[in-house]
Order: structure tokens, then C-alpha cells, then sequence
């Protein structure tokens, strides 16, 4: 106990702990490529102070082009069929790229590439081919974006076979998981939470890898199970806490991968707690929040001793004015809420 | 091409308006002042307002991110324009779009839009209407030299031009598509010559000239109007300032923003106009101070108008839906109205 106390944990921003899994699977597999809007940035210049002008929008991806170079580290033009596409291909044939999208609304412009090629030619092809991509992509509202760069439709990927889908809430949860999906042979959506980027945790140094597939749980409890994802998980965590300060003992379950979907964590806590609030920052139809609910309804039922409670947005776009986006997105408040009306 | 004392006045006037919006939107934007993601037209002014000189009312424009300046040109609100980027209620979209969205479809301006290349089509779309009703109106297209890259823009150019579409296509070759200039992307260098391809005239010419685009926009517009089809304008201009507000600017030298600078579209504007005798320097100047008040007055508008009621999250998002609908599965959030 005492020399882990002296050791002294390091910490990381969510960014900081994406950048080193890029940086550590990239030097681990010569295959891995990362491609994107100005991941660089500049690539038209020659002039040594214009390299790495951006490393990414948020800059994300800031330094990787210093040890990789141009070739891995690319820039591509504003066609995200293009290169989206080009990951796909990539993909079967040898690389193993890592696509940025920018933000996941701009799904919309390369679905074909994602949901008819990549997530169906194993399948179609009988098994004949591998496609190890991943797609990193930006979600979550709050960053007063407006409508078409606030999205957090990651249910759209989960309803297609073939797809893999992980949201990470944590920088520890983002470098493993990123480790993982970078070397898993399926395409996989990973949706980062603009929100979360200068959030800062303990990350493990070196390799950390954590399994596709595996919720896990946040905070233990025994009233009330709330399972949440991505941003939501610390809301979640927050309204625990004052669910804490009122007696109410609240077990916070962050799913990490939304497909596939790890149903055993998630009804082993409802049957302990017997009540169920669901949080999800996507819309709220044919959604992540619905399958957990779903899940609920037809393996956990007899354990329920309330109905189950859902807190999520309202089935509109996300608003661009602050006092609407700030009502739009679901609030440790309405957690609070909910969580105590399952217990009556 | 022959140009009236009144459209002089009434160019010169936009293109003032147009910098001395996004000058402001610049400063208030460092002191914290506005929210979200913000682009300024800043520098660009003389494409905007030469191609919108030639526009009515009725016809359309399609724009994009980088909006206000189209906005201005085209004849939206300025009060409205700076109520909206400020989230207001009293904005052009209720404070439901932003910077991003700000759109007056009444004045014919279908919205800035926050997916590049997401106007070319939209812009066919209107340009069909127009076609089938049997009108006149035409649709201006405005796009940039990144978004000149995007599959939508040539399928966009393809469409119009087997269905002759009354259309101009402008694209704002301002250099960059955030730190990415076409030198990069843009494979065979020439956007204009690209759409040749598409069998419509296009030209490549000085977008920092607003003469030589009130020009080349006239005969466009016109041949549109005749029902002769589309044409590709690529107007040549440069951004003073960063891709968004907030940009470090890392990707361009000091050289090449001095060098632009020194092109300045409104600055040559009077150089132009004082010297051929048609517009006097004290004229100018007026011009010059009415716009600032004007945009002095925009903002206190704005600072001045109320946020949104939040019930305002509910509405606008169908022309016709049940409202419980609007949050399934759980107790409304907020106050439902009506
Ligand atoms: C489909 C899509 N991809 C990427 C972006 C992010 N993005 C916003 S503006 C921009 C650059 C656009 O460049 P250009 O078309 O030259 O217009 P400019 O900003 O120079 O006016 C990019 C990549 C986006 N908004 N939409
Ligand atoms: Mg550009």
C-alpha cells in the first residue's frame, strides 16, 4: 500500500491519453496509418514552422507527423466518401488506418463507405476479408456547435451488423479501448466526447489494452443501477454522489462499447439494485437506451421493483442558444430525479 | 459593364457593412462574448456583394460556414444576423441555428451550413423549382476552394448541367480550407478549369476586384436568367482572418498576409471609384460612418434582446407532430407550450 502511494499516478487529458494510444499502436504495427481533415495540418507547405499547423481540430492528433512522418500521418481533402472510402479499401488489403471523422454528423456524407462496404463485406464475401479500420469521430452537444456538429448518433452504427461501436468516458477507458480497436480485425466506430477532451485521470503507462465488449462499473451501489454512456457517465457519477448525500446508494454502470453490447454487467447490477435508470445523450429513439431497456424488459423483469426510468434528450436537433442546449442535454438534476422515482 | 451611382452606393455600402460586422465579431468574439464556432468573411466582401448586386429578392442563394457576409450581401437583418450569433431570441432562427445555421428564407438566402459541400445540391434543388415553375429566379451557389473537393459539388455541377439549371456556382478560392491550401488538395491545381469538364462556361477571376466580379456575376446571372444554364465562377480572394475565431494561424507566412492586405478589396474600391470621378471621398466616408453606427446598433440589439425560452427547445422541429412525442418515454424536461 505505501509503495503505491509513493508512486506517484500519472495523469492524462482524454486528448493526451488518445494521442499516446495512436502514438504507441502506431509504433507497435507499421500498418497502422492515420488519415483526416488537417490531422496536420499544412501539408501543402514546405516551411519547417508550418508543420503540424493543427494535429487535428482539437488537436488530438498534435505530434504524431514529428515521428511518423506525412506518409502515415496524412491529410486528406474535404471528401469524406473519399477517404473514409479509402480506409475501407485500405483496410482489406493490408493497412490497418485509423480515419478521422471529424465530427459523427458528417456521417451523413460517406454512410455508404461505412454501413454498405465496411460493415458488409465480410459477410457478403463469406468471411474472405478482414476490415481492420477504425473510425475515430467527435460526438456529444454542449459545445455550442449547433445542430450539425453536436450529434451523439452512435446508435445509428450500432444498427448495423458488422459495425463495432465504443464511447469512452474516461482517459484511461479511451487509451485502452483505442489500443483495442486499433488492433481488432472489424471496423470500429470510436466516438470521442468533444466535452471530455481536457478532462484529466489516471491513464496506465505503456501498453493498456482494454477488451471490446466489456462495460464496466463506475461507482458500486445497491438502490438503484444507472447505466450510462460516454459524457453521461459523469453526470451519472455526479447525480451518485448526491444521490449519496440523501441515503440513496446509486451503482453507476458505463457500458465503454455499445456494440457489442456486455448484457451480463448490466443485468447482474439490475438484479442486485432491482431498479433502472438509463442515461444517453443520443436521441431518444431506436436508441442505445432502448436496447438497455429492451434488455431489462426481457431477461431482468421479475428483478424490477419499479419501472424503469429513462433521461435523455428530446427527439429534436441540438439547439445552438445556451439556455436551450443547456436544456437539451440530459442533467445530473434529472438523474437525481429519476433515480429517486424508482424508488418510489 | 455600365454600374448605376445607386448600385456604387449600395456595394460599396455592403461590403462595409460586411467587414465592419466581422471586425466586430472578431474582437467581441476574444472578449468572451460570443459562443460556438464562429468563420469570418473578413477580406472577401467583394465576391458576396458583386454577385448579390445583381440578385432580387426573389432569387436564391445557397452559402456556407463562413456566412454573414452572403447574409449581408443577399439583405438579412443586421440586427436580426448579430441576435442570432448571440443566441438570442430576436435572431434570425430564434437562436435555434447560430453562426452556423443563419438563414432568411424569405430573402431568398437558404442558409449557411455547417457541412461543406453541403449547398451545391440545395442550390440545383432551387434552381429546379425555378425551372418548373417557369420563373426567372436564379440561384447563386456559394462554396469554397476546400469544398470544391467534396462529391456533392460534382454532383452538384453534373446535375445542373444536363438539366441546364439556372445556377452560378462561386467558389471562394480564398487559399485555405482550414490550414490546407488547394495547392495540396486540389489535384490538377485549376477548380475552374474542372468545371469545364461539366460542359458550362467558367472563369477564374480577381476576387479581390469588385469590379472584375460585378462583371463576370452580370453575365452569369444573366445567361442564367435567359435559360442558358449554369456557370462556374472561381472568384480568387483571401481570409484575414483565421479559419474559425480561436485559430492559431500556423499554416501561412506573415508575407502573404501583408501582401493581401495590400489588395484590400474596399480599399480598392475607392481607389477605383474616387479616381474615375464616380463616387467623392466625403461620400465615402459617410458611407464608412453610417455602417458603423449601423452595426454599433446591431449589437446593442442583440446585448439588449432576451435568451430563449427554454419550451423553445420543442418547437420548429416539424410542421406537424403530437408535442408529448417530442420527449418519448419520460416527463418532459421543460415546460411544453401550446
Ligand atoms: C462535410 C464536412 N467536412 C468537414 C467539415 C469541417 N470543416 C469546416 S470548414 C472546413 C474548411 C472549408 O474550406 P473551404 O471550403 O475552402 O471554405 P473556407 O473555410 O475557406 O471558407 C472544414 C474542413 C465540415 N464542416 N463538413
Ligand atoms: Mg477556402
Amino acid at each position: 500500500m505505501a509503495a503505491m502511494v509513493e508512486e506517484a499516478v500519472r495523469t492524462l487529458s482524454y486528448r493526451e491519453a488518445i494521442n499516446e494510444a495512436l502514438r504507441l499502436e502506431m509504433r507497435r504495427d507499421p500498418t497502422v496509418i492515420l488519415m483526416g481533415e488537417d490531422v496536420t495540418g499544412a501539408s501543402h507547405s514546405e516551411d519547417e514552422s508550418h508543420l503540424d499547423a493543427w494535429g487535428g481540430v482539437l488537436g488530438v492528433t498534435k505530434g504524431l507527423v514529428h515521428e511518423f512522418g506525412r506518409q502515415r500521418v496524412r491529410d486528406t481533402p474535404i471528401t469524406e466518401s473519399g477517404f473514409v472510402g479509402a480506409g475501407v479499401g485500405a483496410a482489406a488489403t493490408g493497412l490497418r488506418p485509423v480515419v478521422e471523422l471529424m465530427f459523427i454528423g458528417f456521417m451523413g456524407v460517406c454512410l455508404d463507405q461505412i454501413v454498405n462496404q465496411a460493415a458488409k463485406m465480410r459477410y457478403m464475401f463469406g468471411g474472405k476479408a478482414r476490415i481492420p479500420l477504425v473510425i475515430r469521430t467527435m460526438i456529444g452537444a454542449g459545445f455550442r456547435a449547433a445542430a450539425q456538429h453536436s450529434d451523439s448518433i452512435y446508435s445509428t452504427f450500432v444498427h448495423f451488423p458488422g459495425l463495432k461501436v465504443v464511447a469512452p468516458a474516461t482517459p484511461a477507458d479511451a487509451k485502452g479501448l483505442l489500443a483495442a480497436a486499433i488492433r481488432d480485425d472489424d471496423p470500429v466506430i470510436f466516438c470521442e466526447h468533444k466535452l471530455l477532451y481536457d478532462m484529466k485521470g489516471p491513464v496506465p503507462e505503456g501498453e493498456y489494452v482494454i477488451p471490446l465488449g466489456q462495460a464496466e462499473i463506475k461507482r458500486e451501489g445497491g438502490d438503484v443501477t444507472i447505466v450510462a454512456i460516454s459524457r453521461m457517465v459523469l453526470h451519472a457519477l455526479e447525480a451518485a454522489e448526491r444521490l449519496a448525500q440523501q441515503g440513496i446508494s446509486a451503482e453507476v454502470v458505463d457500458l465503454r462499447t455499445l456494440s457489442p453490447l456486455d448484457e451480463t454487467t448490466v443485468l447482474e447490477s439490475i438484479r442486485k439494485t432491482g431498479r433502472l435508470v438509463v442515461v444517453d445523450e443520443d436521441n431518444p429513439r431506436c436508441s442505445v437506451a432502448g436496447d438497455i431497456v429492451t434488455l431489462a424488459a426481457t431477461q431482468a423483469l421479475e428483478f424490477l421493483n419499479a419501472p424503469v426510468k429513462l433521461v435523455t434528450p428530446p427527439h429534436t436537433p441540438v439547439p445552438f442558444s445556451p439556455t436551450l442546449e443547456d436544456a437539451y442535454v440530459p442533467s445530473p438534476e434529472r438523474i437525481v430525479a429519476a433515480a429517486r422515482a424508482t424508488l418510489g | 459593364m455600365e454600374i448605376s451611382r445607386d448600385k456604387l452606393f449600395w456595394a460599396y455600402e455592403r461590403m462595409r457593412l460586411i467587414r465592419e460586422f466581422e471586425d466586430r465579431l472578431h474582437t467581441d468574439f476574444a472578449a468572451g462574448k460570443i459562443p460556438g464556432f464562429v468563420h469570418l468573411y473578413a477580406g472577401e466582401e467583394a465576391v458576396a456583394v458583386g454577385l448579390c448586386a445583381h440578385l432580387r429578392d426573389d432569387d436564391f442563394i445557397t452559402s456556407t460556414h463562413r456566412g454573414h457576409g452572403h447574409c449581408i450581401a443577399k439583405g438579412v437583418d443586421l440586427r436580426e444576423m448579430m441576435a442570432e450569433i448571440s443566441g438570442k431570441a430576436t435572431g434570425a432562427c430564434k437562436g435555434k441555428g447560430g453562426s452556423m445555421h443563419i438563414a432568411d428564407v424569405d430573402k431568398g438566402m437558404l442558409g449557411a451550413n455547417g457541412i461543406v459541400g453541403g449547398g451545391p445540391p440545395l442550390a440545383c434543388g432551387a434552381g429546379l423549382t425555378a425551372r418548373l415553375k417557369g420563373t426567372d429566379q436564379v440561384t447563386v451557389c456559394f462554396f469554397g476552394d476546400g469544398a470544391s473537393n467534396q462529391g456533392t459539388t460534382f454532383e452538384g455541377l453534373n446535375l445542373a448541367g444536363i438539366w441546364k439549371l439556372p445556377v452560378v456556382f462561386v467558389c471562394e478560392n480564398n487559399g485555405y480550407a482550414e490550414t490546407t491550401s488547394p495547392r495540396y488538395s486540389v489535384s490538377g491545381q485549376d477548380i475552374a478549369a474542372r468545371a469545364r469538364g461539366f460542359g458550362m462556361p467558367s472563369i477564374a477571376i480577381d476576387g479581390l476586384d469588385f469590379f472584375a466580379v460585378y462583371e463576370a456575376a452580370g453575365e452569369a446571372i444573366a445567361r442564367a436568367r435567359r435559360g442558358e444554364g449554369p456557370t462556374f465562377i472561381e472568384a480568387q480572394t483571401y481570409r484575414y482572418y483565421g479559419h474559425f475565431e480561436g485559430d492559431s494561424i500556423r499554416y501561412r507566412t506573415r508575407e502573404e498576409e501583408e501582401h493581401y492586405r495590400l489588395l484590400d478589396c474596399l480599399y480598392r474600391f475607392r481607389q477605383t471609384a474616387i479616381s474615375q470621378g464616380l463616387l467623392t471621398e466625403a461620400e465615402l466616408d459617410e458611407i464608412d460612418a453610417r455602417a458603423r453606427a449601423a452595426i454599433e446598433d446591431a449589437v446593442r440589439f442583440a446585448a439588449e434582446s432576451p435568451m430563449p425560452d427554454p419550451a423553445e427547445l420543442l418547437t420548429d422541429v416539424y410542421v406537424e407532430y403530437p408535442m408529448a412525442a417530442l420527449w418519448p418515454f419520460q416527463e418532459a424536461a421543460v415546460p411544453v407550450h401550446r
